[in-house]
């Protein structure tokens, strides 16, 4: 049975296992870059027809909280990156200290942006529809920016939510790894980074460019 | 499992609920599959049957528009993701996929039991759409329609696509990883048999733009949800966005649909020819050029939509491109029967008239991708006429050539003959008797999604109807012979068709871990012989 357990029926051994969800993640990780490309794409593009009004409402976000939450998340796969050479050393508990760090930065940027952001967004009346607080003629394209923005957060911070509990199971199953065989720390490890890079051209979208010109 | 239970049928092994709805074995999961699909595929034919006799009178015999355009956002729904987007993948594709690579399973099988979840949900959510009293918004679900002042159940049909979706993606990255991972030893790229290339080209598609599709869906939703949104014209937004990347996604998808089709073909018909495939590397870049030029050529929906010139130029092109690989495709198979032994077995006369009708269907392609005719022919009969010819004409008589062609390894059971003939000649002629008129009715200009039209196009709108019945009746057929032969049909041997295919190297149906020893590829596919006498005539 050991030898079962090592690899499943269809692979030819262990490493023949790991390298095809190596690839299965990358390709997973290529929809979801072809999943978020339609708002990035709408987004610019409704910018560049209404430029002045996309960054009235630009100017209305909340650039430290934006900043920490960067900072958190970056911080946070690094923990994790750290995390899983660790495991490639052999050491389990130093991954699953790391881990917890990774963890607890996530966990800390989904506190900020919904508890404390989102909260400041909606009491300045910022959420699209008639109760909407920036008039003139910059009101409509302005709706429009933060139509872009809490749908494109909220998916994010989904992905976000999913991230961390993976990463808790990761951590629950600790035990079963070793410097051999780590191979879903790795593929988890893949997801969480992509979800640093989808915040990362989120980030100049809602709080940089508003403020550049 | 234990070594001596290894060589129990896949049918065999379990015969509980449970041990088919837990299961992770690629060809239970395809069969779970076909039980769905065949059911959403007769669930859109009965909407397009209550069409076609809606439309015997020029009134309308329904006496609504409301449930007209009801039933056929319906058909165009279900059919569309529920029947065709899947069918041949998720049946024949995880059925064949391993067995063909002699493989014991896809790469992920836990994945691919997930998927027909999904499917199954979003299936459940569709039809709680329609039953709860559907959708009118057509297919297409254009803004501002659907967004603003749609009042049927837009927000649950898109739930039901959106997950549909993300079944599709799980099928389509599966198949790849598998493909490029799990082939057997000595089974190099260009030992595999075509329709696994052109599995592959449609994964490749259904990863690629399937998330797209979603994601513009979502935002539809949002907007229809909150009553503000991206494709807005109120606050800024762009409806004809909306159109971009819902065709971004939809006309690669039409590949989606017809890629498999060439797959099947490309294997029956050297099999029925006793010939070595024809131009095997042709067909198979074939496949990868239209899944390439596919993804480029989505704005040709849109050339009375208010696009520039420029744009409709450009499109107009590149749509010509994509029918260079199409055809290079029908010469090879018409290639590989000339001077062939043919033997006209079921699926064969499946795959005869596949080419004939996908050709049609493809040739008037071509007469609405022109600028100037398309201005005269979109939003007409020709269009549906057109993408039937491709879509029913093509993808589905490919979907029974395989079914008809493989039915013997997944059951393990020979069906009729003369009844499978007779379906499959049953079917031509029904098709062509509902679809050709169409081609007329187009033409003289009666336009499509309408419920009632000018009394004299009523001669041809009821020679349209007539075969919808005579098409009914070929649909039914296979449905009953195919059930009857699960109980009564003759055991099939492993091989009963002489075809070459590491699937046909195994007994039918196939033990659960697909091959007892796993095979070593040395030939290249399709080594067919001919008999003598033909060879020296």
């Amino acid at each position: 049975m050991s030898d079962a357990a090592a690899h499943e029926f269809q692979f030819s051994s262990a490493e023949h296992q790991r390298e095809t969800a190596i690839s299965g993640i990358w390709l997973f990780l290529a929809t979801e870059a072809l999943f978020f490309g339609p708002i990035f794409l709408a987004w610019i593009y409704a910018r560049l027809a209404d430029p002045s009004a996309f960054d009235a409402g630009g100017r209305q976000t909340e650039l430290t909280i934006g900043v920490t939450n960067t900072a958190l998340l970056i911080a946070s796969s690094f923990a994790y990156s750290i995390g899983l050479a660790c495991i490639e050393f052999g050491s389990r508990r130093g991954m699953v200290l790391w881990l917890l760090i990774a963890w607890a930065l996530g966990a800390a940027f989904i506190g900020l942006k919904f508890g404390v952001e989102w909260r400041m967004d909606l009491e300045k009346g910022l959420f699209p529809g008639a109760n909407f607080s920036i008039h003139g003629p910059s009101r409509s394209g302005a709706q429009l920016f933060f139509a872009f923005y809490f749908f494109s957060t909220a998916l994010h911070g989904l992905h976000l939510l999913v991230g961390l509990a993976l990463l808790a199971w990761i951590i629950s199953k600790a035990r079963q790894f070793t410097a051999e065989r780590h191979n879903s720390v790795r593929v988890v490890g893949l997801y969480w980074t992509f979800i640093d890079i989808i915040w990362l051209i989120l980030f100049p979208l809602i709080y940089l460019i508003g403020r550049a010109s | 499992m234990t070594h001596s239970a290894a060589h129990v049928s896949y049918l065999e092994d379990g015969h509980t609920l449970r041990s088919w709805l837990l299961t992770t074995d690629h060809k239970r999961i395809a069969i779970l599959y076909l039980v769905a699909i065949t059911f959403f595929f007769f669930a859109g034919g009965f909407a397009a049957f209550l069409m076609r006799y809606n439309l015997i009178s020029s009134h309308g015999l329904l006496g609504s528009a409301e449930t007209y355009n009801r039933l056929f956002s319906m058909h165009g729904i279900l059919m569309v993701w529920f029947f065709l987007v899947p069918a041949v993948p998720v049946t024949l594709g995880n059925f064949l996929t391993p067995l063909m690579l002699g493989a014991r399973d896809l790469a992920f099988p836990r994945l691919n039991l997930l998927s027909w979840y999904l499917f199954m949900v979003a299936g459940f959510v569709a039809l709680y759409a329609v039953v709860a009293g559907g959708v009118d918004t057509g297919w297409t679900f254009y803004t501002p329609l659907t967004s603003l002042y749609s009042k049927g159940h837009v927000v649950a049909a898109i739930i039901a696509i959106f997950i549909a979706g993300f079944s599709s993606i799980a099928t389509g990255l599966n198949f790849i990883v598998t493909i490029h991972k799990l082939r057997a030893p000595g089974m190099g790229w260009y030992k595999m048999p075509v329709f696994l290339w052109s599995l592959y080209a449609t994964s490749v598609i259904l990863v690629l733009a399937t998330p797209v599709l979603a994601m513009t869906l979502l935002l539809l939703a949002f907007e229809r949800i909150f009553g503000i949104g991206v494709f807005d014209p109120a606050i800024g937004g762009d409806p004809l966005l909306f159109q971009h990347l819902f065709w971004f996604y939809s006309h690669p998808a039409v590949y989606v649909m017809i890629l498999p089709g060439f797959g099947v073909i490309s294997e029956i018909v050297p099999a029925f020819s006793r010939k070595e495939l024809f131009g095997y590397k042709f067909i198979v870049w074939a496949s990868i050029a239209i899944a390439v030029i596919g993804f480029l050529v989505w704005g040709h929906h849109m050339f009375v939509a208010g696009t520039s010139l420029f744009s409709a130029i450009v499109f107009s092109l590149l749509s010509y491109m994509v029918a260079v690989p199409s055809a290079i495709k029908v010469f090879n198979w018409v290639g590989t029967m000339h001077k062939g032994y043919i033997h006209f077995d079921s699926p064969m006369l499946y795959a005869i008239g596949f080419i004939g009708l996908f050709t049609t269907g493809g040739l008037t392609g071509l007469f609405v991708a022109a600028l100037a005719a398309d201005v005269h022919l979109t939003q007409t009969y020709f269009v549906v006429a057109h993408f039937h010819y491709v879509m029913v004409g093509g993808m589905v008589s490919a979907y029974f050539a395989g079914l008809h062609f493989w039915w013997p390894k997944i059951t393990g059971r020979l069906y009729p003959e003369m009844w499978g003939r007779a379906g499959a000649i049953t079917i031509f002629v029904g098709f062509n008797l509902t679809f050709f008129p169409q081609f007329v009715l187009g033409y003289l200009g009666m336009p499509r999604r309408y419920f009632a039209y000018p009394a004299h196009f009523e001669p041809l709108n009821l020679l349209s109807s007539a075969g919808a019945v005579v098409l009914a009746i070929g649909y039914l057929l296979p449905l009953g012979y195919l059930t009857w032969s699960l109980l009564y049909g003759e055991r099939a041997s492993a091989n009963p068709w002489g075809a070459t295919g590491l699937e046909w190297t195994t007994p039918s149906p196939p033990p659960t871990e697909n091959f007892a020893v796993t095979p070593i590829v040395t030939q290249a596919p399709y080594q067919y012989e001919q008999p003598e006498a033909v060879i020296h005539e």
